[in-house]
């Protein structure tokens, strides 16, 4: 196994994936970033620098849309999501640490909606692990992972951002 | 007594605030205050509690409180069904066919109100392993939600409930909310609470609570961080605990000019509805230290936290045959 790669270096690549991105916008068009609490918001945070946006970046909790309410009931301290732009009409990027099943930017998008209705939304994700529950896809992609399905893997921070895994040996 | 709590602490009826732990409290509380984000939405609704039925016992008259638990229950997208019950009593068999009828048709929870104290609690005995009851007032006994609203709009314009001074004035005797109140901010560790009232209007032991008495009003508001009106209930008083009204709100009244021996920064609170001109002057009620229109918009997330904490993770228990 390779060791895990340095999210800066990551980072720097999704900035100029993202930048190429926001290049092909129609003219005119808002473009706002939103993270997922809490770990795609630390990344939204570095990478709204990178992209030279009008708007800051927003944070998005998916709690109240969850498909697991009825087996893990409310979590506490919910922080509420804060979209401090106007979403109908904008081209949003999703950002989020790490994609696995997909449930997580299936309900991203749900809470999105509730705000209105944007042009596009485009995912950005730290890291692509396989496991797919669901049809949805990365545009911008920092690393791809084979991970083990028992392989937990986690994004620290906020500062220093780091990558660890959890490996459960059987 | 029927707990409350499930073997693993966590809520599952919501009948009083007396005996919660306070970690369960502040739970309520910050529960709470991330479903007031929802109401900033423009779609102000979250699917938690899609297909799910809340019903609507009342049995004694509420606009307000009936309401607001209505438009929690929908903004968690649950189905509502209000049931108002015109009668006063409806007791032993009646009241336990009334709920067996609406358990077969598959209830997830009762909200009750009732005119006499014990009823949430003797439903909550009497319903199945998969229903969850919440108390919306029960006689004089408990009126918990209306306490935890009060406390989340305390501690949205105090912060922490250590430092603070609360005094609830009026007929802590009759007062269900009041109760409810001492019990919710003994329980947050709130500084010192005040009851300001005439002897003839607060139970007897009313200090084994954890409050205060004082029997002048302006003694009683000095240096206040809070101070929380309560309404003079006439319908549930017999014979003669008052003088009359004018003389009531010469002595016990909220006006400007006693208000003004509280902190210069207090807040004024009433659980509604108003009586003007009886326990509170209308130049207060609708001043500027007034908190009365925000406590009815936080009576809606605090509703949505403790259904969603109640109904929560509760699909898996199985029902009974019917």
């Amino acid at each position: 196994m390779n060791p895990l790669p340095e999210v800066d270096d990551l980072l720097s690549r999704m900035g100029k994936d993202l930048l190429a991105l926001v290049a092909q916008r129609n003219a005119g068009q808002h473009v706002a970033l939103i993270g997922i609490h809490t770990g795609g918001a630390w990344l939204a945070e570095r990478l709204h620098p990178m992209l030279g946006l009008t708007s800051p970046p927003g944070a998005l909790n998916i709690h109240f849309h969850r498909d697991d309410f009825n087996r893990i009931g409310m979590h506490p301290h919910v922080q509420p999501s804060h979209l401090p732009f106007e979403v109908d009409g904008s081209l949003i990027i999703l950002v989020d640490d790490v994609l696995y099943s997909g449930r997580t930017v299936r309900a991203a998008l749900n809470e999105i909606f509730d705000y209105g209705r944007p042009a596009a939304v485009r995912l950005a994700v730290l890291v692509d692990r396989c496991g797919r529950e669901l049809p949805i896809a990365a545009d911008v992609v920092g690393a791809r992972l084979e991970l083990n399905p028992t392989d937990q893997v986690k994004l620290l921070g906020p500062s220093p951002l780091e990558l660890s895994i959890k490996r459960e040996y059987t | 007594m029927t707990r409350q709590l499930d073997a693993d602490g966590r809520l599952r009826h919501f009948l009083t605030t007396e005996g919660l732990p306070r970690n369960l409290l502040l739970l309520i509380l910050d529960t709470a205050e991330s479903f007031a984000g929802v109401i900033g939405k423009s779609v102000k609704k979250v699917p938690l509690l899609r297909g799910r039925t809340v019903i609507n016992l009342f049995f004694e008259a509420s606009t307000r409180t009936r309401i607001t638990f209505e438009l929690a229950a929908k903004r968690l997208s649950a189905d509502v069904l209000n049931v108002n019950v015109a009668t006063t009593t409806v007791k032993g068999e009646s009241l336990l066919d009334m709920l067996r009828n609406l358990e077969a048709m598959q209830a997830d929870m009762f909200v009750v109100r009732h005119s006499e104290s014990g009823t949430a609690e003797y439903v909550a005995r009497h319903v199945g392993e998969a229903v969850s009851v919440l108390n919306a007032g029960d006689g004089r006994h408990a009126h918990p939600t209306q306490a935890m609203l009060d406390a989340f709009t305390i501690r949205r314009h105090k912060g922490d409930f250590e430092p603070l001074v609360i005094a609830i004035v009026g007929d802590v005797m009759h007062s269900r909310v009041a109760r409810s109140q001492i019990h919710a901010l003994n329980g947050l560790g709130a500084g010192e609470v005040r009851v300001i009232a005439p002897r003839t209007l607060l139970p007897r032991n009313i200090e084994s609570l954890g409050v205060r008495v004082f029997h002048d009003m302006r003694l009683g508001l000095k240096d206040a961080d809070v101070v929380i009106m309560l309404r003079l209930q006439r319908e549930r008083m017999q014979g003669a605990l008052l003088p009359s009204e004018p003389e009531y709100f010469r002595l016990y009244g909220l006006t400007e000019d006693n208000l003004a021996v509280a902190k210069p920064d207090a807040i004024v609170m009433h659980p509604g509805p108003i009586n003007r001109g009886v326990e509170i002057d209308s130049r207060v009620a609708d001043g500027a230290r007034s908190v009365i229109l925000e406590q009815v918009t936080n009576g809606i997330a605090v509703r949505m936290a403790v259904m969603s904490m109640a109904l929560g993770a509760r699909r898996e228990i199985p029902r009974a045959p019917t």
